[in-house]
């Protein structure tokens, strides 16, 4: 049953989604259950799965059983490969984790926002966690593909449910997202004609062994490729048209969900190929793109940050920070050092926290006030404080203050950036912290001192008298309790930032060790 | 004589005309995707581009001379005839559950050439990743209808200047077009939200 | 590596909780006040409680530190090779006694203003005073520079609803400014200097007598980040980041009596001498003369603060100017890295702690009781209100460095310091402003007694003095500036455990 682990928790979602869509037309009080209890199975079988790998070390599974042929090319694998290592344990832990949380702010939106269609949501809910999983551990490039495209698809599907704006975002989402999907399959048409196999780390060794192999132009290319494809679907500067209007017209539930988590798992796809495909060495030392891709990712960092500043309304403000974040996660990971790896990876589970939190509490401030621009915290400390608490710990982790997870993932970052001597990336860095400073005081002055906040966006406006609704407004349970979970979340995995950080290593570690 | 070294000369566009082939395809598709101004003109350019990579995939598993990779019972050996039945059940099985899809046998057909004797077979594994390539092309395209049908309900045309500039004189007009829903519920102090 | 603080007594560290209660005794006291806020009294009692509660943990601590020992309590790690840490030294102490003493009279003080005065929020405000209290706290018992780091930023940011409390576009904009300047400060300076000090140092960033940085770093490099540092943590006020602290001033009185005369400015000169003698080391910075650069920044930053301090008429705003020379004396002694000047730096964080906040709280409390706040409008009031000029001028010797005020000590060992290191420009640096202290303090006192023009005979029953809860505190500080004069002892031998060689 153990062994099982990673089919389970791919599977549970899965037959959910098939359960619902089979049975459960008519009856849409059964999808929040159903979701519940698919995603608590996947939960449990990813927190089981990382135990395992902590006791033992990586995880190779072999999907239906279909052993490598010793007799065959030195036990080249025959079918498709999970493999489980130290980061990837942790992000299957994260995301089902995020979904299941979001699930309890879900069931609070379903009828809302989604009246008449709660079935079809919670099918393309499930089958998005099934996508995700899969991406972070399969080890076979073309099932990456087809994960990837299932996740894609659904969450297209999930923003397109949306209000009158989401058609079109959603019309331009698709268009970028085929765009990036292709370039992916298409590097992996390349390394496949070149190298013979799909299995990624087969791949690797075979790369490893031959340095002709290295040296050709097609592998280049697909690496470029395959590079330029992630960085359509995460939304890397200036690839990121797409992000923010798809994921500022989207139910606040979907927003919720794949603002934390679809780039991101795109960023630990990108790790993967970084690191367990072409390997640091050909990457850093043969192709050196690093310069390059380093100075891309500052310019996303500040075209974030500076955007950000610009908008109006406060999801626009959250969707452009995601651009910044992403820049972070490429910069780092991109430095080339362990410290950098080590920093963009453990970035990944920290903004996914941090963002998910931002985002839970925004919405819940943004539904029960009724406004969607800066104005709706008028006051919010008072009328909300655990949305207020919540949205403070997430913000004062995106500045990147102690003792949140924010300031660990920008310290292992900086460190990265010194010791490869990136001073541009560090004063980037540095520079996006100030900015996210300004944008979230704003928004604590406005919550904290009830002041009037003008349209066109300029605080000139002296406080206006008592607002005659100035009440405590209720907030529902379910959307609490995800908010407390996920600001504790982020404070804990601040606090945790060692034993995280030195797994994480393990894997890096034995990447490099692996090469010759 | 000459004539073969005219073709030598040229092939490095003559051989490798299949990747010239899925090129051009690609590069019609991004355009279209691009440029065109009616949305169901960047479908169809969207559907271009797969179909691009479609070929780009198939063309790589074509050999000269080759067979289909369908074995003949007893005219081969015994390891050919399990092979190459793995592969008929998997390109069978490829259009069905997404998840196990992609391919087992995949270095088998590759290899199938050296134990089976003189016949070549064409490779059937890029086939097989293509089948599911294609199903994710008409899903996609299908969702892509449906919300190109979304933008037409939702402003009347299917141009994409008329939609941007619908989109902003909604915008300009009020403030309904929001990310939240209108029916946003004030609940009073201590009255449980339904 | 056990880190040795003070050579003239043996130093050993004792586990103990009493640091981390001190710190924590007014962060728990915030539930309390959150919970009556409906009671103002009640409210203000569990203040009360909580300050002398921490008051008494601190003095429990007296003994054991003179006697040699340092308190410790580690937390847990926090990244590899640091974690969250307290250590209680000298120095520390120190700066404890300080901010817990004075938040007891600040509290008392505040109370009397904020009643007189009519202010919204006021829970609000109490909440925020006692979270910031715990953060200055912890920035005294850091043990490491990033615990330092980040109880520096935790004071940051509990003190902003404080500056900006009174919500009107005037505050929001101070508020901004305060903000801006310390955080941008913070994040772009002092963080890239502490971490490129870990990556030089993984093994720790314990404080340490020889620093321990000490020949990690070669001249230049030292010279660059004690100047990073130095403006990094930008609460130390040093020109040309010292905006903030004027621009602060738009908080109520009780912020800029203690978070401005006590325990935000201080702070930042604390961390200063921290970084001075726990992460750099005296003797390597004598040995590579990298502080040249800070003493000059420090020495003019005096001269021109106290300058601009003459123009001013506003009373609050003159008196942040002459906070920010005070504030250069100490950086300019800690920088002279002579053991009296560093002697002296410390001694002055108390000294002049005492002394400013007595002229703060006279400043608001006479705008509380007339509502007048520049100076020209104050010919004439120290007839009516004799006790709290009186104060006032007691707070001005001390701040001008005369007998028998503390502050006359603590500036009698920053000018023996420049002799020892054999400065003589900062002699003159010290000596000049002196006189310009005195020339913009002794007027105010002379002109509130002897006013121009013909004067009414003075009468007892014309007195109109300020509310007495705020008129006690006043005169309990004077009292202290004046003992600190007779008694310096505690000061002085908590300061001589510091530096080796006193």
């Amino acid at each position: 049953m153990m062994d099982q682990m990673p089919t389970i928790l791919m599977l549970a979602p899965f037959i959910g989604a098939v359960g619902l869509s089979l049975l459960a037309w008519r009856r849409p009080a059964a999808a929040m259950p159903v979701v519940f209890g698919a995603l608590a199975i996947t939960v449990l079988a990813a927190v089981l799965t990382l135990r395992e790998v902590l006791a033992n070390g990586t995880i190779t599974y072999l999907l239906s059983g279909w052993d490598r042929l010793p007799e065959r090319a030195e036990g080249m694998a025959v079918g498709i490969e999970y493999k489980i290592d130290a980061f990837n344990a942790l992000v299957l832990v994260l995301i089902p984790a995020i979904a299941l949380i979001n699930a309890l702010y879900l069931r609070t939106r379903l009828a809302v926002e989604c009246a008449g269609k709660e079935i079809l949501y919670a099918i393309l809910y499930l089958l998005l966690v099934v996508g995700l999983c899969g991406m972070v551990i399969t080890n076979d490039a073309f099932n990456l593909y087809v994960l990837l495209e299932i996740s894609s698809l659904t969450s297209y599907a999930l923003i397109g449910i949306g209000r009158r704006r989401a058609a079109h975002a959603t019309f331009n989402y698709i268009m970028t997202g085929t765009i990036g999907a292709s370039f992916f399959l298409l590097g992996v048409g390349y390394l496949y004609i070149q190298v013979g196999t799909l299995n990624i780390g087969d791949i690797h060794e075979a790369l490893m062994a031959s340095s002709e192999l290295r040296g050709l132009a097609s592998i280049k290319v697909a690496a470029m490729m395959i590079m330029a494809g992630l960085w359509l679907k995460m939304g890397l500067f200036p690839l990121h048209g797409w992000l923010p209007n798809a994921y500022r017209y989207a139910p606040t539930a979907t927003g919720s969900l794949m603002a934390p988590l679809v780039t991101k798992v795109m960023v630990v796809v990108m790790l993967r190929m970084m690191v367990s495909l072409f390997g640091l060495d050909y990457l850093f030392a043969e192709l050196n793109w690093r310069p390059v891709i380093v100075g891309i990712a500052c310019v996303a960092i500040l075209a974030g940050s500076f955007f950000a500043l610009a908008q109006r309304d406060i999801r626009g403000m959250l969707c452009f920070l995601i651009v910044a974040e992403v820049g972070y996660m490429v910069g780092g990971a991109w430095l080339g050092n362990e410290a950098g790896i080590t920093g963009a990876a453990y970035h990944v589970l920290s903004d996914a926290c941090m963002t998910f939190c931002l985002f839970l509490a925004v919405a819940a401030i943004i539904l029960r006030t009724g406004e969607h621009r800066l104005s709706a915290f008028r006051g919010a400390f008072r009328k909300m404080p655990v949305a207020m608490a919540a949205f403070t710990v997430g913000a004062l982790s995106m500045v990147g203050l102690p003792p949140t997870c924010g300031f660990f993932s920008k310290w292992y970052l900086l460190i990265g950036g010194v010791e490869a001597g990136q001073w541009h990336y560090v004063a980037c860095l540095l520079i996006s912290s100030l900015v996210n400073a300004v944008l979230f005081f704003r928004i604590f002055e406005i919550a904290l001192m009830k002041v009037e906040v003008e349209e066109s966006g300029s605080f000139d406006v002296d406080a206006l008298p008592e607002d005659p609704e100035d009440r405590w407004v209720r907030v529902p349970v379910g959307t609490i309790v995800a908010m407390i979970v996920a600001a504790t979340a982020v404070l804990m995995i601040g606090l945790l930032n060692r034993p995280i950080a030195s797994f994480i290593a393990t894997w890096i570690g034995q990447a490099v060790e692996v090469a010759p | 004589m000459e004539l073969l070294t005219l073709t030598a000369q040229f092939e490095w566009i003559l051989g490798k005309s299949n990747y010239w082939a899925s090129t051009v395809l690609l590069l019609i598709g991004l355009h279209a995707m691009i440029s065109k101004n009616n949305l169901i003109k960047k479908l169809i350019g969207m559907s271009i581009f797969q179909t691009g990579i479609i070929l780009f995939y198939v063309s790589a598993g074509a050999k000269h001379g080759a067979q289909i990779p369908i074995v003949h019972y007893g005219h081969d050996s015994h390891e050919s005839h399990d092979k190459a039945a793995h592969a008929a059940e998997h390109a069978a099985d490829a259009g069905q559950q997404v998840a196990e899809a992609a391919a087992p046998a995949a270095n088998h057909a590759a290899d199938a050439t050296h134990t089976l004797g003189e016949t070549l077979y064409a490779n059937p594994l890029p086939h097989v990743l293509m089948l599911t390539a294609i199903v994710v092309g008409v899903a996609t395209l299908g969702l892509a209808l449906a919300m190109v049908q979304k933008v037409y309900a939702a402003y009347g045309s299917i141009e994409e200047d008329e939609v941007l500039d619908a989109i902003a004189d909604s915008t300009a007009d009020s403030t309904a077009d929001n990310t939240v829903d209108s029916t946003v519920d004030r609940t009073v102090k201590g009255t449980p939200e339904a | 590596m056990m880190p040795i603080l003070g050579s003239t007594v043996s130093t050993v560290t004792e586990p103990s909780l009493l640091p981390v209660f001190a710190c924590l005794a007014s962060l728990l006291a915030i539930p309390g006040i959150l919970a009556f806020r409906k009671s103002p009294n009640a409210r203000e009692g569990v203040t009360f409680i909580a300050g002398g509660i921490k008051l008494a943990l601190v003095l429990m601590m007296v003994p054991g530190v003179l006697s040699g020992k340092m308190y410790e309590f580690r937390f847990f790690e926090l990244v590899e090779g640091v974690g969250l840490e307290f250590r209680v030294d000298g120095l520390g102490l120190l700066f404890g006694i300080v901010a817990s003493f004075l938040w007891l009279c600040t509290t008392l003080y505040a109370i009397g203003y904020m009643r007189a005065h009519h202010e919204t929020n006021q829970t609000r405000f109490f909440s925020f005073f006692a979270l910031s209290l715990c953060a200055t706290l912890g920035v005294a018992f850091a043990g490491n520079l990033l615990t330092l780091y980040i109880f520096y930023e935790m004071l940051s940011l509990s003190t902003f609803p404080l500056v900006s409390h009174h919500g009107d576009k005037k505050a929001r904009t101070g508020g901004r400014t305060y903000l801006s300047y310390l955080l941008g400060a913070s994040i772009g300076l002092a963080l890239p200097a502490l971490i490129f000090c870990y990556t030089r140092s993984p093994e720790g960033m314990d404080f340490m007598t020889g620093g321990f940085m000490a020949g990690k770093v070669g001249a230049t490099e030292a010279a660059i980040l004690l100047l990073m540092f130095a403006y990094g943590f930008a609460k130390c006020g040093l020109m040309p980041l010292h905006s903030w602290l004027p621009g602060a001033m738009v908080a109520p009185t009780p912020v800029s009596a203690l978070l401005h005369a006590v325990a935000v400015v201080k702070v930042g000169v604390f961390c200063v001498i921290r970084v001075v003698t726990g992460v750099f080391g005296t003797d390597f910075l004598l040995e590579v003369d990298a502080a040249t650069a800070l003493q000059w920044a420090a020495a003019i930053t005096v001269v021109v603060s106290s300058l601009i301090a003459l123009s001013q008429d506003n009373l609050k705003r003159m008196l942040a100017f002459s906070t920010i020379g005070q504030l250069g004396y100490i950086v300019l002694g800690v920088a002279l890295l002579s053991p009296k000047g560093v002697a002296g730096s410390m001694l002055h964080i108390a000294m002049h702690a005492t002394g400013k906040i007595t002229l703060f709280m006279c400043a608001g409390a006479i705008f509380v009781a007339t509502g007048k706040k520049y100076i020209s409008q104050m010919e004439g009031m120290g007839r009516t209100m004799p006790l709290t000029f009186a104060a006032f001028f007691i707070g001005s010797l001390s701040v001008i460095g005369l007998p028998p005020t503390g502050g006359f000590i603590s500036k009698f060992y920053l000018v023996m310091g420049t002799i020892e290191a054999g400065k003589i420009p900062l002699l003159v640096v010290f000596l000049v402003s002196t006189i310009l202290n005195a020339a913009y303090f002794m007027p105010i006192v002379f002109r509130a007694f002897f006013p121009r023009g013909p004067t009414a005979p003075f009468r007892w029953d014309r007195v109109q003095e300020v509310p007495k809860a705020c008129l006690i505190p006043i005169l309990i500080t004077a009292t202290i500036t004046i003992l600190a004069f007779f008694v310096p002892e505690l000061g002085q031998r908590l300061a001589a455990l510091m530096v080796p060689g006193l």
